[in-house]
This record gives C-alpha cells, sequence and structure tokens, in this order.
C-alpha cells in the first residue's frame, strides 16, 4: 500500500544559531521501512524528537494521516503520540530503571487502559480483566522477541544488548502503527544485528507496522530498508532505494569527503 | 526455600502471592485484632499513633517513593486534616462527614502544592513544597477566628452515627480499620496502570511521555492522594490528641516524616510502617537507654537531636533500602541458607553524575 | 525615608541570608548535591568565634580566623567521613544526610553543660556603633556585614571563573567519573568544597552573631537562605547574593507595611511566586536532557 501515513512539510528547528534540521521534507507510506541515515550531527534524532513533540519546530509541520483523518502533530502534546499510534525507541536507552521487565512493557499499555481512578483504588474486576488482558498481549511481545528468561528480572542489572531489545519490546506494547527505532543496531554485535533485522522484518510483515528508522549500520538498512533518506547538516541529500542512496554522488561526499581532498595525500611516486 | 510454581495472571496480579503470604499477614492482623487485650494502655496508645503516622507515611511514600517527587512540607497537609477536623466536628458533623471533608480539602491543598511539580523538579520542588509548608503553618497561626491561632483547637472525641468512640480500644480500632483500608487502596493503586505511571514518572518522564502518560495529571493525582492520605492521618491525629496547635504541624514534624519514610525504606509499602514503627519507638528506646548513660550525657536537652540525626546518617550510608530492605536481607539469608553471600545485595559502585545536563 | 531605612535593613539581613545560599551554592556547583547543614555550620562557627573570644579571651580578629580555620576543618573532615561515601547515590538521600548532618550539629552543641541551651552575646568590637549619614542611622553591624559579603562574594566568583580549582569544581560536578579520568583528584576536593563552604558560613555566623545573639537553634535561619539560592537560581554564585538580597529587602518591607505574619513568610511566597515565573531562578541555567 503507497498510502502516506507521516509527512514532513519544511520541517526545521533552530537551537540558537545552530540550524539542527533545515527545510526537510520526507513521506512515510503505510507499511513500509523508512530509515533515515546520515553522519553524525546530521540532525537525524532531532528528527525523531520532532516527530515525537520532545522539540517544537522553529517552521514547517508533520502531519500525522491516521485512521481519523489528518492531523497536525506539532499542536499536539508528546504524550498524545502513543494515542495516535506512534511509539518509539531511544538512542540512549531510557527504560524505567527500577522497575522489572515486566513491568517496564506493562507500562507500555497504559494508553489502552480503560479505567479510571477510583476503578483503580478499588481494583474492580473490570481491573481485574483488564490487567490480565495486558499481561496476555505482554507475554505475545515477549515471544516474539524472546525475553522469558528476562521476564521479572529489574532492568537496572541487565545487559546492554538486552535493554536494546526490551526498549523494542515496550514500545511494540504500545500496539503502534508508528515505530520510531533510533538506531537499533548500535552497541549491538553481528549475531544480535541479524536478530534485529530478522524482528524488523516480523514487526512489518506480520504486525503490519511502518517502521521508520534512524540507522549507521549500512548492512541493516540494505537489508531491511525499502526507502531510505540521506541527511547532512541539517538537510536532505538523497531520497530512493537503498542502492540508490547510498551511491548518490552527495551522500558518499558527505560520508567520506570528494575525490578532490585526497589528492594532496598522494605520496609523489620517484 | 519456596518455588512459586505460576500457572495463571492472576498469581501475579493479586495482592497474596502465595500462601505464605495470607499465613504471615493473616497472622499480623490477628494480633493487630487482639493487640487491646495483649497490651496495656500506654502501649496501646503508642500502638495507635504507628497506625496513623503509618498512613501518613503511606501517603508520603506514593509521592516521594513511588512517583519521585520530595516534599520536605507534608506536615502541612497533616496540619489542614487536623484542623478541617477540629473545625468540623465542633461545627457539629459527625466523625465520617468530617473525615471526607478533612481528606478532601487536604487533596485540594495538595492539588495545589503541585502545580510547581508540573514545571520545576529535583531540589526547586523540594524548596517550593517547604515553603508551602511554612505558609500553611503561619496561616494556621494567624487565621485566628477559624483556627483559634496558636492558642489552638481541643478536639473531642469522634461521633460515629450516634456513639460516641470514648475508650482507647475503640478509637484504635477504628485507626486500624483505616489503617487497612488505605494500605489496601494504595496496593491497588500500585498494581494498576495508575501505580506504573508513578514508577513510570520516577525513572524517566521523557519515555514516560512517549508512552502516552500525561504528566500534568499523574503528578497532580499523587500530590493530591498523598496529601489525602496525609489529611485522614491528620484527622485521627487530632483526634488522638484531643488537643492541636500549628506548632505541631512544623518543617520539624515533615523532617521527622521524612526520616519516617527513608529509615522504613524508599519505595515500600512495609516501609511507611516500619518507618512509623520506629519513629513511635525511639523516644521510647532512648528513654530506656537514659538509665544506663552517664547523667551528663542522658539528661541533656539536645540527645534527641542527637540520636535522630546519628540514626538518620547510619542509615543513608549503611542501610539505603531502610527497615524493609534490611528485613530482605534477613530474611533471603534465612531462605537460602547457608548459601548467603553479601554480594547478593550489594549496590553497584555509582559514579556522580550530573542530573542537569546528562 | 523609612523606607530607605528599611531597604538598607533588608540589604543587610539579607547579605547574610545570600552568605548561607553561597555555602548551598558552592557545595551544589561542586558536588550538585543539597546541603540541609548548612544553618547549622553557621551556628557552630558563631559558638567557636563565642569559645574563643568570650570564654578563652583572644582578641576579635583571632576569633575570626581560628573560628574560619575550625570550620573549614570540620567542613573538611565531615564531608570526608560521611559525604564521600554517598557520593553517586540519588540526590535525595544526600539531602536527608545532611539533614542528619545538621541534627546532630545541633544536637552536640545543646548537650554542652551550660553553655549550649543559653544565648550568648559576642561581643564584636563594632558594636553599637552607628553612622548618620544624610539622615540615615546605618548600624556598624550592617555595614559590616555588607562589606565583608561583597568581598567575600568577589572572591569566590573569581575562584570559580577563572582559577584551574574552580574549573575542576565544575567538571567533578558535572560529570565524576570522567573528572576521575582527567586527573582531577575528586575526593580532596569535594572535601575542599565543603571546608569552603564551612569557612563562608562560619564568616556568616560571626556576622549574625550580633545581630541575633549566639544560641543553638541559630541554624534555623538557614531554611530562610533555601528561597535566597532557588531565587537567584541554584547554581549561580552571585545569584545566591542576589537571591539574598531580594528576600531581605522584601522581608524587611513586608514586615513594616503588611500585616503580621507576612513577614515570617514573605521570604517563602516569593521564592513560590519566582518558581511559576522563571523556574530556573534569576540567574540559573536552563538546561534540558538530550535524548
Amino acid at each position: 500500500m503507497s498510502d502516506t501515513l507521516l509527512q514532513a512539510h519544511d520541517l526545521s528547528v533552530q537551537f540558537g544559531g545552530v540550524r539542527a534540521v533545515h527545510e526537510v521534507n520526507f513521506d512515510v507510506r503505510q507499511g513500509e521501512v523508512f530509515t533515515l541515515i546520515g553522519p553524525n550531527g546530521a540532525g537525524k534524532t532531532t528528527v525523531f524528537n520532532l516527530i515525537s513533540r520532545i522539540y517544537n519546530p522553529t517552521h514547517g509541520h508533520i502531519t500525522w494521516h491516521g485512521p481519523q483523518g489528518v492531523v497536525n502533530l506539532t499542536q499536539r502534546p508528546p504524550h498524545s503520540m502513543a494515542q495516535l499510534g506512534i511509539a518509539r525507541t531511544f538512542q540512549n536507552i531510557e527504560l524505567f530503571e527500577h522497575a522489572s521487565v515486566l513491568q517496564n512493557l506493562l507500562i507500555g499499555r497504559h494508553v489502552h487502559q480503560q479505567t479510571g481512578f477510583w476503578q483503580n483504588l478499588l481494583f474492580t474486576p473490570a481491573v481485574r480483566r483488564s490487567e490480565r488482558a495486558f499481561r496476555a498481549y505482554a507475554e505475545q511481545v515477549i515471544e516474539l522477541l524472546d525475553l522469558q528468561h528476562h521476564r521479572d528480572a529489574l532492568v537496572a542489572g541487565l545487559p546492554y544488548g538486552v535493554r536494546k531489545v526490551v526498549e523494542l519490546a515496550r514500545a511494540l506494547c504500545t500496539d503502534p502503527k508508528l515505530l520510531l527505532l533510533d538506531e537499533p543496531s548500535s552497541g549491538l554485535n553481528t549475531e544480535e544485528t541479524d536478530d534485529m533485522a530478522f524482528w524488523i522484518r516480523d514487526i512489518q510483515q506480520e504486525l503490519g507496522v511502518t517502521i521508520l528508522m534512524v540507522e549507521h549500520d549500512m548492512r541493516l538498512v540494505s537489508m531491511v530498508s525499502d526507502r531510505v533518506l540521506a541527511m547532512n547538516q541539517g538537510q536532505v541529500l538523497a531520497l530512493g532505494s537503498p542502492s540508490e542512496v547510498q551511491s548518490h554522488p552527495r551522500v558518499v561526499e558527505a560520508y567520506l569527503g570528494s575525490a578532490d581532498d585526497v589528492s594532496h595525500l598522494r605520496r609523489n611516486t620517484p | 526455600m519456596r518455588f512459586i510454581f505460576k500457572t495463571h495472571y492472576n498469581q501475579d496480579i493479586q495482592l497474596a502471592k502465595h500462601s505464605g503470604h495470607v499465613f504471615w499477614y493473616g497472622l499480623l492482623l490477628l494480633l493487630l485484632v487482639l493487640s487491646p487485650v495483649l497490651l496495656d494502655e500506654y502501649w496501646l496508645a503508642q500502638l495507635t499513633f504507628v497506625l496513623i503516622y503509618g498512613i501518613v507515611g503511606l501517603g508520603l511514600m506514593l509521592l516521594a517513593g513511588f512517583t519521585g517527587l520530595f516534599s520536605i512540607g507534608h506536615a502541612a497537609f497533616l496540619g489542614v486534616g487536623a484542623y478541617t477536623q477540629a473545625v468540623c466536628t465542633q461545627a457539629g458533623m459527625s466523625f465520617v462527614p468530617a473525615l471526607i471533608c478533612a481528606t478532601g480539602l487536604s487533596a485540594a491543598v495538595g492539588v495545589l502544592v503541585g502545580l510547581p511539580a508540573l514545571r520545576i523538579k529535583g531540589i526547586y520542588l523540594g524548596i517550593a513544597t517547604l515553603s508551602f509548608g511554612f505558609i500553611v503553618e503561619e496561616v494556621l497561626a494567624r487565621w485566628e477566628s477559624v483556627t483559634g491561632g496558636n492558642a489552638g483547637i481541643h478536639l473531642k472525641a469522634p461521633n460515629l452515627w450516634g456513639h460516641t468512640v470514648n475508650s482507647a480500644e475503640g478509637f484504635y480500632f477504628l485507626c486500624l480499620v483505616l489503617a487497612v483500608i488505605s494500605t489496601l487502596g494504595v496496593l491497588n493503586l500500585l498494581r494498576s496502570p495508575t501505580g506504573r505511571a508513578f514508577v513510570a514518572i520516577r525513572d524517566s518522564e521523557i519515555s514516560a511521555q512517549s508512552m502516552g502518560i500525561h504528566l500534568a495529571y499523574y503528578k497532580t493525582l499523587s500530590f493530591a492522594v498523598s496529601a489525602a492520605l496525609a489529611g485522614l492521618g491528620g484527622a485521627l491525629y487530632g483526634h488522638k490528641m484531643q488537643f492541636i496547635s500549628p506548632d505541631q504541624f512544623s518543617v520539624l514534624q515533615s523532617i521527622d516524616l521524612l526520616l519516617m519514610i527513608v529509615v522504613g525504606g524508599l519505595g515500600s509499602v512495609h516501609g511507611a510502617f516500619l518507618g512509623a514503627l520506629f519513629l513511635i519507638v525511639l523516644p521510647q528506646l532512648i528513654s530506656l537507654t537514659k538509665d544506663s548513660l552517664p547523667d551528663a550525657i542522658a539528661l541533656a536537652p539536645g540527645l534527641q537531636s542527637l540520636v535522630y540525626g546519628l540514626v538518620l546518617i547510619a542509615f543513608v550510608l549503611f542501610e539505603p533500602m531502610g527497615l524493609y530492605g534490611r528485613w530482605l536481607k534477613v530474611r533471603t539469608y534465612l531462605q537460602v541458607f547457608p548459601f548467603y553471600r553479601r554480594g547478593l545485595f550489594k549496590r553497584q559502585k555509582t559514579f556522580q553524575k550530573s542530573e542537569r545536563v546528562r | 525615608m523609612q523606607f530607605i531605612q528599611l531597604v538598607i535593613s533588608g540589604i543587610a539581613q539579607g547579605c547574610i541570608y545570600g552568605l548561607i545560599a553561597l555555602g548551598f551554592v558552592l557545595i551544589y556547583k561542586a558536588t550538585e548535591t543539597v546541603s540541609f547543614a548548612q544553618g547549622e555550620l553557621m551556628m557552630l562557627g558563631a559558638f567557636f568565634g563565642l569559645l574563643v573570644m568570650g570564654f578563652w579571651g583572644y582578641p576579635f580578629w583571632v576569633a575570626v580566623l581560628a573560628s574560619m580555620g575550625a570550620m573549614a576543618a570540620t567542613g573538611y573532615v565531615i564531608e570526608r567521613a560521611v559525604i564521600n561515601p554517598i557520593l553517586g547515590q540519588p540526590a535525595f538521600s544526600v539531602v536527608m544526610l545532611t539533614i542528619g548532618i545538621g541534627y546532630v550539629l545541633r544536637g552536640l552543641v545543646t548537650m554542652i553543660p551550660g553553655i549550649g541551651t543559653d544565648t550568648h552575646v559576642l561581643a564584636v568590637p563594632y558594636k553599637d556603633q552607628t553612622f548618620q549619614w544624610g539622615g540615615l542611622m546605618i548600624n556598624a553591624e550592617q555595614a559590616v556585614v555588607v562589606f565583608v559579603t561583597a568581598l567575600l562574594c568577589l572572591a569566590l566568583f573569581l575562584l570559580f571563573k577563572y582559577s584551574k580549582l574552580g574549573i575542576a569544581m565544575q567538571a567533578m560536578s558535572q560529570n565524576q567519573l570522567a573528572a576521575y579520568y582527567m586527573g582531577i583528584p575528586v575526593k580532596r576536593l569535594n572535601s575542599l568544597v565543603w571546608a569552603l563552604a564551612a569557612t563562608v558560613a562560619a564568616v556568616a555566623g560571626l556576622l549574625l552573631a550580633p545581630i541575633t545573639f549566639v544560641h543553638a537553634n541559630m541554624g534555623f535561619i538557614g531554611l530562610k537562605a533555601f528561597p535566597a539560592a532557588v531565587v537567584g537560581g541554584f547554581g549561580s554564585l552571585p545569584g545566591a547574593i542576589v537571591g539574598g538580597l531580594v528576600i531581605g529587602v522584601v522581608e524587611s518591607l513586608s514586615g513594616f507595611y503588611l500585616p503580621d505574619g507576612f513577614k515570617d513568610t514573605a521570604a517563602y511566597i516569593v521564592v513560590l511566586l519566582m518558581l511559576m515565573v522563571m523556574p530556573n531562578g534569576l540567574f540559573g541555567q536552563v538546561t534540558r536532557k538530550k535524548v
């Protein structure tokens, strides 16, 4: 399907004199895996933070084309993103450290709660049913991501690779339509990255979730992405399929520098 | 050692996780119910105070231990509850309607105090709550037409639907029932989405928001519930003391409440009651040991202050998980004997990292 | 005229608040912990001055220097013994620890037989002198307070901004582990900061002594210094003084122009208003967590 799900219109944000993101335009289509690439400091995570409303853009806006119609995201508060169906993971893991993995996942189900404060206080049968339903859903996610033996462990004691998976699991528990993954493979070895690639494909194909991803690992990008957007210094360089973008001259220049730069490094042959 | 074989999600949802819980807490409840028979009048009164402070501690534990919002002026809510109860009962209301007023008004004041929390964090919030505490104390002292100012107010025995609770035992049972109800309420909140939202706010506000948790609503709710519990405790406190005055709700009382939850163990419901127990028992311990100390120390007015300070320092340095943490260690020792190792509960060495820019 | 008179006494009182707040901010800037023990350290400094001058009979200047030195040592030892082991724990734990330290100090002083429970007079050489300036009466005590505060503030500001020590302290507060790696003697500097803060507290105590007399509950004024630090913005040294001045002047004016009861709560009302309008204080830095 090629219905647009999310669209950024001339998105710009400025921090003092620094133009972190400058007139970025792109659209994410339903059911695809869309990746943002670019060298460090390109503004990729800033775009994520703009979408999840942690930052306010100085110009431009973002539209969400959900089942309720078109919504201008830039007018919504941060906590309404989960309600709309947008979930995200964080570059530097932001889990709830003093809770167990299961608790973290159950917090992910928060937007689906049907019971109010007074019902919770009295723990009515409706709350009990709702808790069981949450637990059942969380267990499905645990099974998908193989987290069974970490279920009751406190997050604070878990290794980095497991935490990344728990972040992903927690985001999935919100039952999102769009999943924002911020550098899912950073800190993972090759095996774990392959696992991540399988999971991303599973999430896309079995769960029908659209994925917007920031990534540095080009192998992963080529394996899972449908379309790629390359950024540098806050601006868009190229947009297209993975192979198109990776061979685009401006993208190559951004990562490696231009051919002229290396001429002075050539040794004089005697 | 107990191995719990789980077959149903209910086992994780229900309050009593296994038969051992049912047995021991049942026994505790039985002992509490039999206390008027087992204890003499003086110790029964102390136990009543433990229950009252326990209720207040529950509130503060919910706010500070579970939501991560530290309130250094919590005695203000205690005062609001006590005074509202006094004024309402003097105006002719019976116990239960007055209690509802006291709890409700404390909750409203809690919402007010919580308003700064929506924008400020950490030490700034602490200072804001401290300021509120001072202001409320001053208001209680100055608003003489209602509160009687520094002269204080007297409270009569509670009037429950026509029946006056005159005896110490009767009042003890009243406090016990309210303490049990409050504890169950808090436990229910903690195992529901509301309680999890509180914990989420404590651990990471940004990702709590990305999970759809409305920060302002839940922070205000936490303040309201916490203040309501403190108000409930305050109303009972007023009836027990039979006389209240503004200086009983000063910043020193607030610090006592904080001491209570720190010593009890931050982040656990048990900690509230263990802390209350400690707070009431400590002065008794001091007077008991006074006999074996030389006169110069025993009769000195600063002894209580000194001991409180030393205890606080000792707990923060050596037992940061509080009394409940120590109890967990003892219990684990007994359960896994002889395989207990000191490293089981060892804290990882943490280094100071700025909370301002991370 | 009355107005200016009130403002002057407000400034003098505000300088005391500012000095105590300075101690808070010093410790906060270097270790990002809030110390509730400053008030009691101030009280201890005043008592030490009393001991040297009132009981041992040394001249005032000896008492001042001795008190500063003794308090520096006390601050160093307290930090070494008690604060250092728990740095890195949540801020709340450290705050409770400092509250405990305050209780211990107050208890110890109150326990000193005979002296602890009484109120004493510190016979400073400039006592009871007043200046006349265009119809205004200025106490020598007030003038000395303002002068010494200005001096101290300048010295500390320069220390933090330009010296290696100051920059090292700031580094420590932001990331202790990285500071260790950079070769900064973190433990020693932490103790030094506490020694410095205790010295400032001692000076505050000696300046306050002629005005409020020396007694064991002097430390409660420290609670008013918190609003001062917050109004100024917790990470800013000049802010602490400015905040103190604001609180002092508001308090002085409200004691005269507003009905009873506002004087004691003026400081707290000001801080609440400030937190609503400028949550980071006048000079505080606005920071945000980067995710």
